[in-house]
C-alpha cells in the first residue's frame, strides 16, 4: 500500500458513523461501552447511525434473504444520504458481515437492486446505492487510524505477560468474495489466518499463542435452538485455547462472546468439561492497555467474571 | 480381507451368514455376505427445481460433487451423517425418499459458511443447506424446526419494530417451543452475570422488560416487507405445487 492511500485511510477513518446494532445494547452492552470509551481514549470521532434498525443479524435471511439485504442497506442509506458520512463502523460481526454482503448484492445482482429500490421507495426514504459508504470492522477502525505504532505510544499498562488467543468466529473473514479488501497482499487482512486482532494487541504487549481455531464456528446461530451442539464447539474452542496455552480468549463479536461465556457454563453443567480461560472483548483489553479501569470498559458487564485476573495481571 | 465399503450399505440390505453353501460349495467366511440390490422407483423428477426456487438453493446445479463442503463442514466434524455433498446429490438425481432419511438434522447447519468459502463451483452450500430444510417444512415432511420457530420470532420483531431486545426473543422462544426458561445452567449464568451488576444496569434490564425497542417512522417499511413476504409465500407455494398437494389431500378424505 502506497504511503498516500494509507495516510488518506487514517483520515477517512477518523470520523466514521457508528453502527452499534441490537446486540450492542442488549447482551453485547460491554462491547458497545468499551468501543465507545477505546475510541475517546484514542481521539477517534464517531457519530451514531440515525434512528438505525436491525441489520437482520443471522436470522431474517432464513426468512428471505433479499429482506436482510433491505435492512442493511437502510443503514447505509441513512449514513450516506442524511448524515452525509462516507465510512460506517461496525464493531458486531453479524453487521459488519451483513452491511458488507448488503454492499456486494447491491454492486453485482439486478434482482436485489429492483427489490432493495422497491421497498425503499415504499419505505419513504432514499435507495442505498452501491459505493456509498464503506463499511469497516472495529478492527479496521483501530489498526488504520492509530496502528500498532500508534498503539506502542499510548500503552500504559501493558498486557505483558497475558497470553491471548486471538477469536475471530465465522462472519469475519467469510465468505471471501464480500470482503474485496481482504487477501489484497502486503498490510491486508486474510481470511485464512485473521491477524489485525493479533497485531493490536500484541502491540499493547500480549503474548499470543498459536490458536489453530481462530475462525471456528461457535454455534451462535443455534445458540439457545441446538444448544448441545453449540455447547459442543464452544467447549471445542475453549479447550483449544488452553491446550494453546491461553489464560484469555479476545472476541470481536457479541454473539461469539456471549455464546463462549454460556456455553462454558453450560459445558460445565452439562459435559462435565471445567475451563479457566477468560473471555475478554479486545477492545476491553486495549482500553485496560491505555490505562481505562475495568468499569470504564464494561467489565462488569461480562457474564464470565474476569475481575480478579485483570487485577492479578496490573490492570486494575 | 475385510470388506470397506460394508459401511456404506444400509444394515437392512446386509446379509451376512455363518455359514452357507450355495449348489453345494461351501461359500462361508467373506464370501457369505450378500448386498440386496436396491431398485429406486419413486424419483421427484422435480426436487432440483423445487429447491432451487427457495431462497438459497438458487446455485445447486453448478455442483460437482467434489465434496469440499462436507470436508469442510462444522457439524459434520461432529456428526458423519450431516453430509451436504451427499445431500445435494440427492437432490439433484431427485432420490427425495434417500433425501427424507436426513430429515431430523438438515435443519442443524450452523451457517459458518466454511462450505460456500471452499466451494470451488460457488453452489453456496449453505444456502441449499436453509433452502432444503425450508422445502421440509413447507412440504410438510418435518415440524417447524426450533431454529426456524427463532428466526421467525426474531424476524417478526424485527419487521414490527425496526429492532430486537434480546431478553424478550429469548422468552418468547422459550415460550413457543415450550420449554421451561429457567434451565439449570441459565440459573447459574444469571447468577454469575448479576454478581458484578451495578444496581443502574439492573433497573435497566429489567425496564428492557417494558419498554420496546423502536426505530421511529418505521410503518412504511414495515407494510413494504410484509408485503414483500406475501408476494415471496405465493411464488413458494406454486414452485412447490403446495396447493396441488391439499387439494389431493383433500379429494382423498373425500372419496373415503
Amino acid at each position: 500500500m502506497s504511503d498516500k492511500k494509507a495516510k488518506s485511510k487514517q483520515e477517512k477513518y477518523g470520523e466514521v458513523a457508528y453502527y452499534p446494532g441490537c446486540a450492542l445494547e442488549g447482551s453485547g452492552s460491554a462491547y458497545n461501552s468499551s468501543t465507545k470509551a477505546l475510541g475517546k481514549a484514542l481521539g477517534l470521532k464517531i457519530k451514531e447511525v440515525e434512528n438505525w434498525n436491525c441489520c437482520g443479524a443471522m436470522e431474517v435471511k432464513n426468512i428471505d434473504p433479499k429482506l436482510q439485504t433491505y435492512l442493511s442497506s437502510r443503514v447505509m442509506s441513512i449514513a450516506a444520504n442524511k448524515m452525509n458520512m462516507n465510512t460506517v463502523m461496525a464493531p458486531c460481526n453479524g453487521c459488519y458481515h451483513n452491511l458488507k454482503k448488503a454492499e456486494y448484492d447491491l454492486a453485482n445482482d439486478e434482482e436485489t437492486m429492483e427489490v432493495v429500490d422497491r421497498l425503499s421507495k415504499k419505505a419513504g426514504h432514499e435507495t442505498y446505492e452501491a459505493g456509498q459508504v464503506e463499511t469497516i470492522h472495529a478492527l479496521d477502525w483501530v489498526k488504520e487510524t492509530i496502528g500498532e505504532e500508534g498503539l506502542k505510544e499510548r500503552v500504559k499498562n501493558s498486557l505483558d505477560g497475558i497470553k491471548i488467543a486471538n477469536y475471530y468466529g465465522c462472519m469475519y473473514t467469510r465468505p471471501r468474495h464480500i470482503f474485496p479488501e481482504k487477501d489484497a497482499g502486503p498490510g491486508s487482512e486474510s481470511t485464512s489466518q485473521p491477524h489485525f486482532m493479533d497485531d493490536l494487541l500484541e502491540a499493547a504487549g500480549a503474548e499470543n499463542v498459536e490458536f489453530p481455531l481462530k475462525t471456528a464456528c461457535c454455534g451462535g446461530a443455534h445458540t439457545l435452538s441446538d444448544s448441545d451442539t453449540s455447547t459442543l464447539l464452544v467447549s471445542n474452542i475453549l479447550q483449544a485455547a488452553e491446550a494453546a496455552g491461553a489464560e484469555v480468549i479476545a472476541t470481536e463479536c457479541p454473539t461469539c462472546h456471549s455464546g463462549l461465556e454460556m456455553h462454558q457454563i453450560r459445558a460445565e453443567k452439562t459435559l462435565g468439561i471445567k475451563t479457566n480461560v477468560k473471555i475478554i472483548y479486545f477492545t476491553q483489553l486495549l482500553g485496560m492497555a491505555l490505562g481505562l479501569k475495568p468499569k470504564a470498559v464494561g467489565l462488569h458487564e461480562n457474564i464470565s467474571n474476569s475481575f480478579d485476573f485483570v487485577k492479578e495481571k496490573g490492570l486494575a | 480381507m475385510p470388506i470397506h465399503e460394508k459401511s456404506l450399505i444400509r444394515p437392512e440390505n446386509l446379509h451376512v451368514q455363518e455359514k452357507i453353501e450355495v449348489d453345494g460349495i461351501d461359500v462361508s467366511g467373506h464370501w457369505s455376505t450378500f448386498i440386496e440390490s436396491r431398485v429406486v422407483t419413486d424419483y421427484n423428477e422435480q426436487l432440483e427445481e423445487e429447491i432451487a426456487s427457495l431462497p438459497g438453493g438458487e446455485f445447486i446445479h453448478r455442483c460437482w460433487q467434489c465434496g469440499s463442503c462436507t470436508n469442510s463442514c462444522t457439524v459434520n466434524a461432529i456428526n458423519a451423517d450431516f453430509n451436504p455433498r451427499y445431500w445435494i446429490y440427492l437432490i439433484r438425481t431427485g432420490m427425495e425418499e434417500e433425501l427424507l432419511r436426513d430429515k431430523e438434522i438438515i435443519w442443524q447447519c450452523v451457517s459458518c459458511n466454511k462450505c460456500t468459502y471452499a466451494c470451488p463451483r460457488d453452489v453456496v452450500p449453505e444456502g441449499v443447506m436453509k433452502a432444503t430444510s425450508h422445502w421440509l417444512e413447507l412440504k410438510g415432511h418435518t415440524p417447524k424446526s426450533n431454529s426456524m420457530i427463532f428466526d421467525e420470532i426474531f424476524s417478526e420483531q424485527v419487521i414490527a419494530n425496526g429492532k430486537i431486545e434480546d431478553g424478550r426473543t429469548v422468552r418468547r422462544f422459550f415460550a413457543r417451543t415450550g420449554q421451561a426458561m429457567m434451565q439449570p445452567w441459565m440459573v447459574e449464568m444469571i447468577k454469575s452475570m448479576m454478581r458484578n451488576l451495578p444496581i443502574g444496569m439492573l433497573t435497566r434490564l429489567g425496564l428492557a422488560n417494558f419498554i420496546t425497542p423502536r426505530t421511529s417512522d418505521w410503518s412504511g417499511a414495515r407494510d413494504a416487507m410484509n408485503e414483500y413476504i406475501a408476494e415471496r409465500e405465493a411464488h413458494h407455494r406454486k414452485a412447490l405445487r403446495l396447493d396441488d398437494l391439499v387439494q389431493m389431500a383433500e379429494s382423498e378424505v373425500g372419496s373415503r
